[in-house]
């Protein structure tokens, strides 16, 4: 199980899903991808369309002012 | 395979949908499709499948552009005419996406060449104009265990139908063609454009729902429509065990063309 880095606070919608999704799909079941997000759509969509696509989110952390990290497992 | 960047934008939308993802769009790249007429039907066909990234599409048309096409064969232009239909799909398809490899084959659908061109594909769309041809794209793909889309408009009415070996095929529905003046051609019947497009489009949806492995073919059921009452229906047919090409005891056992004039889509 291995835990994996993904930088989306230059993304806009759809890009943002969009380039988890690309990440999510190179890494193994079980292993661990760690998202930066902006506040605002990328923070309230990424868990909400990983949750429905079947992945799990294992927990949502502010790092500092209007940047999240999001711990989604495969 | 790893996406440029570009391909990521293009396949966005693709991308995103839970159904096909990454790996769905991979197989759509690596996908062969081959679309048998590039006329009514085979030129939205043609164009979505080329939107959607399949990666070879095959293009199979003998004819030249003619005005009277233009009403609905929408991958053909103005410009176009007396062109070979196959070289003005391949550059409109180049045109769209540059990731799709194209191969024309700028001849009839034949029983000596049939075998040949339909080896290097994945799915066959039948986009013909007379009956003859349909009933041989079905011989040859039950023959050989290929899977095709059939489709069919005349006037206001179309109907498509998805063979997969194992499943009916068009024979079980339909045993021979029919006999010559009981269907009247297109040319005399006439036909409304955008009937084309929705017939068209609904074989593409089933060749990109084929090589991505998602929800439910078009198999031993006809999708039928009329697009005055603009009313779908879908019938089930069984697989007929009297069935001339994939019966019990089948008299087709090698291709051979049909009698019937031909009718211009």
């Amino acid at each position: 199980m291995a835990t994996f880095n993904l930088d989306i606070t230059k993304e806009h919608c759809p890009m943002t899903f969009v380039k988890t999704k690309i990440q999510l799909a190179k890494i193994a079941k079980d292993d661990i991808l760690e998202v930066l997000v902006t506040e605002g759509e990328p923070l309230e969509n990424i868990p909400k369309s990983s949750t429905e696509q079947g992945f799990e989110i294992l927990g949502i952390e502010n790092l500092h002012d209007n940047i999240y990290k999001i711990r989604i497992k495969k | 395979m790893n996406f440029t960047d570009i391909q990521i934008e293009r396949y966005s939308r693709h991308i995103i949908l839970k159904d096909v993802g990454v790996e769905g769009q991979i197989k759509l790249l690596e996908g062969k499709v081959l679309v048998v007429g590039a006329g009514g039907l085979g030129s939205p066909a043609a164009l979505y499948l080329a939107a959607a990234g399949v990666g070879t599409i095959g293009i199979i048309d003998n004819d030249v552009v003619d005005i009277t096409n233009l009403q609905r064969q929408i991958i053909h232009t103005t410009p176009d005419i007396n062109r070979p239909k196959v070289i003005s799909a391949k550059e409109k398809i180049e045109k769209i996406n540059p990731d799709v490899k194209v191969k024309t084959y700028h001849e009839l659908l034949t029983t000596d060449n049939i075998n040949d061109i339909f080896s290097e594909y994945d799915f066959i769309l039948d986009g013909t104009d007379n009956f003859p041809t349909k009933f041989l794209i079905n011989d040859a793909c039950v023959l050989s265990g290929k899977s095709f889309s059939h489709g069919g408009i005349i006037k206001f009415d179309g109907q498509t139908m998805t063979y997969t070996p194992g499943n009916t095929c068009y024979r079980c529905v339909f045993n021979s063609p029919p006999p010559k003046g009981l269907v009247p051609s297109c040319s005399q019947a006439g036909v409304l454009g955008s009937v084309a497009g929705i017939l068209g489009t609904i074989q593409a949806t089933e060749a990109l729902k084929y090589l991505t492995g998602i929800g439910e073919l078009l198999t031993n059921r006809f999708l039928i429509f009329n697009a005055l009452s603009m009313s779908f229906r879908s019938v089930h047919f069984n697989r007929n065990e009297n069935c001339p090409v994939c019966g019990i005891n089948p008299t087709i056992t090698e291709l051979k063309l049909e009698e019937m004039p031909v009718c211009d889509l």
